[in-house]
This record gives structure tokens, C-alpha cells and sequence, in this order.
């Protein structure tokens, strides 16, 4: 089942530069696991060491936010097209945010 | 270096003063690798708060889309600080990116003043997580020296009370 997944450029030093690269999985954990295997440390920019999607990465199947489709346990059908674009966020609010982070990382 | 349009820093400033305490935040896009910020949109800021930022990720969705279809790209994106001054935070550098862009912070901490700095925020090496922010200059040009340099535009918040200079 071939999925497009669309790399943002911040990503692309994992896909040899390729701004969209394919992959298969029945869900966006499967998924990332298979997009892994073929590009070494692109999950481990999307996921944190607790097993969940990264708090300031956004991930869509098609036009929806996976949040609302259960996050890593997402499904996915044929044809689907999955993007990824780092979230734009910030502020003046530095040492809480900044420690949840680092947890984050 | 970040070359910009006087109407369009204008509308980033007084997007700031009328969200503010709350912080701004948007971009401005323009032509992939023109450099050129020309087109002004406004974000929400879903956080709604006098410290934090975050643009509603399905938002950020339909407006990425729009720039994809229009061959644009972000090439500002601007938030502004309430209180403190106009530079990016720890957490402004942890959570950027968009190594293409330039960061323009506003500070509204002043009502008198308007400041306004921009910097670059880009991993250290290709593929690095750790990353160097590096103040640039900017630029500020006179739209009406050629109207036509710089259109705006807005989306999302629609508050339409920008001010232009209007030649007679």
C-alpha cells in the first residue's frame, strides 16, 4: 500500500535531499517504522523517546491533522497522502518551555 | 539581510499592537528563492497568550497549500513579545523550522517605539538539531517609490484597518 509522504525541508538531510518519498503502513506508526528503515533518523525527529508524536511537529493524512485521527495510531489507506511541516510556535517564555522540550528531544 | 516593504512591516507592527498583550505571530510569503516578502498574512495565534505562540496546525495546513499553489514559500515568519525585547527566545530557536526563513520579532513592550530585529535560525550542519540564530539587518524600502513593489494581503484574523500612504 503506497503512501506519499511529503518531507519538509528542515527533514531533508534524512531523504537525501527528496522533498516527498514513499512508503507503506497500515497505520503513521507503521509508517514511520517503514520510512526508517530506508532513511536512518527521520522518526526520531518525528517521535520522542516516550513512543509519541513530537509536541511541535504537525502530521496530516491528507488535509487532517492527525491529532484528531489518534496520532501515531492513525490509519491509513492506499493512496493516502501524508505531509509533515514543522510547527511554527515560540515566545518570550523560555525556561518551562524550554525544559519541556529538552524532555521532548 | 531581510528587504522589506514599509506597508508590510507597518501591518506586522500594528498587528502586533492590536494583539497585544496577547503575542502575533504570521508570515509573509513570497516567489520560492525571490528573497522578497510580499505578501502579508496574519495568523491566529492559538495559544492566546501573552508568552506563547503557535500557529492552529490546520490553519497552517490550508495556508502551506495556498503557498504551494501560488509557487511561494514563507519568507518572513514574525511573532511579536509583549514585554521583552525584540529577539528570539531559547524556545523560539528549540522549536524553529524553517532554516529558509527570516525570523522578524517585534517587541510591543514599548508603546511609544517600534522595534524590530530579524534573524536567521538554521541547524549548525545539515541535518544538526542544535542550531545558530545570526541577527541580520533590515531593510526597510518605500512602497511608494513603485506601488506596485509590494501588495499585501490578509487571512485568517481579517481586520482590515491598515493604514497606506496614499499618494495623491
Amino acid at each position: 500500500m503506497a503512501i506519499e509522504v511529503r518531507i519538509p525541508t528542515i527533514l531533508r538531510s534524512h531523504t537525501g535531499g527528496a522533498k516527498a518519498v514513499e512508503g507503506r503502513g497500515d497505520t503513521i506508526a507503521d509508517l514511520l517504522a517503514d520510512l526508517d528503515s530506508r532513511h536512518a533518523g527521520l522518526r526520531a525527529r518525528l517521535v520522542t523517546d516516550e513512543g509519541a508524536l513530537h509536541r511541535f511537529v504537525n502530521v496530516y493524512i491528507n488535509d487532517e491533522d492527525v491529532r484528531f485521527l489518534g496520532a501515531l495510531d492513525a490509519k491509513l489507506n492506499d493512496g493516502d497522502t501524508v505531509t509533515i511541516l514543522p510547527a511554527v510556535a515560540g515566545g518570550a517564555l523560555a525556561f518551562a518551555a524550554a525544559a519541556a522540550l529538552a524532555g521532548n528531544r | 539581510m531581510l528587504v522589506i516593504g514599509r506597508d508590510v512591516i507597518d501591518a506586522i507592527i500594528e498587528h502586533a499592537r492590536r494583539d497585544h498583550p496577547w503575542e502575533a505571530c504570521g508570515i509573509v510569503a513570497g516567489a520560492i528563492g525571490s528573497d522578497r516578502p510580499d505578501r502579508w498574512i496574519p495568523m491566529d495565534n492559538v495559544e492566546q497568550s501573552t508568552t506563547f505562540y503557535r500557529f492552529d496546525p490546520t490553519e497552517q495546513l490550508r495556508v502551506w497549500r495556498e503557498l504551494d499553489d501560488r509557487d511561494e514559500e514563507p519568507i518572513v515568519i514574525y511573532h511579536s513579545h509583549t514585554e521583552t525585547e525584540a529577539v528570539p527566545s531559547r524556545t523560539d530557536v528549540a522549536i524553529a523550522g524553517y532554516p529558509d526563513a527570516h525570523y522578524l520579532l517585534v517587541t510591543t513592550r514599548d508603546q511609544d517605539k517600534d522595534e524590530f530585529r530579524s534573524f536567521r535560525i538554521r541547524p549548525v550542519a545539515e541535518g544538526a538539531r542544535e542550531k545558530a540564530v545570526d541577527e541580520e539587518p533590515v531593510r526597510v524600502i518605500d512602497a511608494s517609490v513603485d506601488p506596485a513593489a509590494v501588495t499585501t494581503y490578509m487571512f485568517g484574523q481579517v481586520q482590515t484597518n491598515v493604514d497606506y500612504e496614499c499618494p495623491a
